[in-house]
């Protein structure tokens, strides 16, 4: 096996071969891991930010510096993606749903690299590929926004309008309803392209708008949109609901909880294993029951989570993990 | 029938929070393109005013300070457009261009190196912000029928910025129409070689209104970040820049059109939001992607059919050489 894949490389361009070898020592004595961080960046106190979080702790405990590239546009994932590679990066985690396209293209040119990517499915033999249950953590604070929710009319706000950020909505739904069948479910989404990601100006007026017709709580699933989602909560003395990262504290007090997606776990656990040799390629998916995914509670929101509702959302979380309650994914 | 009346209240006060920064940009340009000098800078402008807005808020607590900090920022990128366009007869529209990209690569630059957060400011504290007016007697009057949730939902609550907003768009009306300064600035952007043989400076004059220009896009990018946001992320202006320029053309370099250009915008947006995943009777609900099309398609059909040939001023983009 590796002979062919060293013929193939040979027989390819000379330059891409002779960057191939000149990589693989860099590989065998030097671990090198890189993260390529998706558009709203690494400080979007969200999804990218978890994944930032990740690879922060792996550098503290292993003492490994990573490599990083922050994605500005769309035509430079591959480019980013290359360059590390031909700077030798051993795996290269790829944050976000839009890398899929780069990671499937560039994997295949460089067998040798390690590739975590991160919220879709990805089948390839250099390739580990994570997706979250998103459903059952938004069925959690569907279920908190319905138990703290007077008005009856809660609200969500996604980003950009694909099926993954459905799936949250989904689960929302559900969460709401599994509480009280009569309440109502206000929905937006910011937009259609990547620039939805990151227009926080848009996530406050959608947010009042929702506000404006009677919801009290409302969960952003937005990435940076959703900040001025949070924003306009506490503005307006409404509750706000954080994703992907604990956003609990960015309004101490104002954000109920927050549905958290253990992106950090996940890089960690790539970098972690692609290091001590036990990293493997496949696809996985992780929910309640990995602990991907779940609601934050710390001393910020402490005061909104009452005792009785915090025992209601245990109780769910065993049953959907126990298999009792069923929560059902996104089907388009 | 009181609910319909709340929703056209709730939506006019969303196009009013969604209209200020386009009518400030809008009105911004009107002095200077009045004058003779074509700004598609504008976007570029807002977005410098927006981060320097932040970054001073963030770093003084002072909203005022940072409001300062954007029209200042606004002041000296339009220096520069001027300097290089009637100083040094550049093309108007490349030197505006040039500072669209120079700020959408400089503002998170620097953010970067000020904050370390990736290309944003630290989110704002409530008193770091530009604080909205609290009407007196709300209480008082919210009995009334009709006047009391007109004072509810529009007047009381308004940022500060919204209340200077209308009050610089009575003073354009009145400058640009009643004042030796606006009937200098019009003469100058139709025939600045008439201005000059009158012993008038057409390059004093046009520098002056693009000094307002700065001033006027300064406030507008502080609201974005200060006023109704929270703090500056990258490319914040979203586009409102070029939006205000379509609006201005749209309004015919007119105070009063331009306004109702940049409301009707900003209405189409509200009504956007409102609409999304609604089931409206007899047809469903109506996918994201088609309401989210409705103002641009709003804005072609309107350019195309009811606003008929919009002139420009006759000098609008022509550098002024002085004949020796």
């Amino acid at each position: 096996m590796t002979t062919r894949v060293l013929a193939a490389l040979l027989a390819g361009s000379a330059l891409g071969a002779s960057a191939a070898l000149t990589a693989l020592p860099v590989q065998a004595d030097d671990f090198a891991p890189a993260v390529v961080f998706d558009q709203g960046g690494k400080f979007d106190k969200s999804f990218n930010e978890a994944a930032y979080n990740g690879a922060e702790r792996f550098k503290k405990e292993t003492g490994t510096a990573y490599r990083e590239f922050e994605i500005t546009n769309e035509g430079q994932r591959e480019q980013a993606m290359r360059t590390l590679v031909r700077r030798g990066a051993s795996v290269i985690v790829a944050v976000g749903f839009s890398q899929t396209a780069a990671v499937e293209k560039v994997a295949k040119e460089s067998p040798n690299t390690k590739f975590c990517l991160i919220d879709d499915k990805l089948d390839a033999p250099n390739v580990q590929s994570v997706t979250f249950k998103e459903h059952e953590g938004s069925f959690l604070v569907g279920m908190a926004a319905a138990l703290v929710s007077k008005s009856g009319k809660v609200g969500f706000i996604g980003g950009m309008d694909i099926p993954l950020i459905r799936n949250f909505l989904t689960g929302y739904e559900q969460g709401v309803k599994h509480v009280a069948a009569s309440d109502e479910v206000f929905t937006n989404m910011t937009g259609t392209t990547p620039a939805a990601w990151n227009d926080p100006t848009r996530g406050a007026e959608l947010a009042k708008s929702q506000f404006g017709r009677g919801a009290d709580v409302v969960f952003a699933a937005a990435g940076a949109t959703g900040l001025g989602v949070l924003q306009a909560a506490a503005d307006s003395g409404k509750l706000g609901i954080g994703v992907d990262s604990n956003q609990n504290h960015v309004h101490p007090g104002k954000v109920l909880t927050s549905m958290v997606k253990r992106v950090d776990v996940v890089v960690y656990d790539c970098m972690k294993t692609a290091k001590d040799g036990s990293w493997k390629p496949g696809h996985r998916v992780v929910g309640l029951k990995e602990d991907g995914v779940g609601y934050a509670l710390d001393a910020s929101n402490r005061p909104l989570i009452s005792a009785d509702i915090e025992k209601k959302l245990e109780e769910a979380k065993a049953q959907i993990i126990g298999g009792t309650l069923a929560v059902k994914p996104y089907q388009p | 029938m009181e609910d319909l009346f709340l929703l056209i209240l709730q939506l006019l006060g969303a196009t009013i929070r969604v209209a200020t920064p386009l009518v400030l940009a809008a009105f911004a340009g009107m002095y200077c393109e009045r004058a003779g000098v074509v700004d598609i800078g504008l976007e570029g402008k807002m977005l410098a005013g927006a981060f320097f807005a932040a970054a001073a808020a963030a770093s003084t607590g002072s909203p005022w300070l940072g409001l300062l900090a954007a029209m200042a920022a606004g002041i000296a990128l339009a220096l520069i457009h001027g300097f290089a366009c009637v100083t040094h007869n550049g093309n108007q529209v490349v030197s505006g261009m040039a500072i669209n990209i120079l700020v959408a690569g400089l503002a998170p630059t620097l953010a970067y190196a000020w904050f370390k957060q990736g290309g944003q400011t630290p989110l704002l504290p409530a008193s770091a912000r530009l604080p909205s007016v609290q009407m007196p007697g709300v209480e008082a009057i919210n009995g009334v029928p009709v006047l009391g949730s007109i004072y509810r939902e529009l007047i009381d609550d308004t940022n500060v910025l919204i209340w200077v907003t209308l009050l610089i768009v009575l003073a354009t009306q009145w400058v640009l129409y009643r004042s030796r300064f606006g009937l200098r600035l019009r003469a100058v952007g139709e025939n600045p070689a008439a201005v000059e043989t009158a012993g008038i400076s057409v390059t004093r004059l046009r520098y002056q209104a693009l000094i307002v220009t700065g001033a006027l896009t300064g406030m507008a990018g502080a609201y974005l970040s200060t006023g109704h946001g929270a703090g500056f992320v990258r490319d914040m202006t979203a586009g409102k820049g070029y939006l205000a320029l379509a609006a201005l053309i749209f309004g015919k370099w007119r105070p009063g059109p331009t306004l109702f250009a940049c409301l009707l915008f900003a209405f189409t947006d509200a009504v956007q939001v409102r609409l999304q995943g609604v089931p409206l009777p007899g047809i469903g609900v109506i996918p994201v992607q088609f309401i989210q099309m409705l103002p641009y398609l709003l804005t072609v059909l309107l350019l195309a059919g009811f606003v008929g040939k919009a002139i420009a001023p006759k000098a609008s983009g022509v550098p002024y050489v002085k004949e020796r």
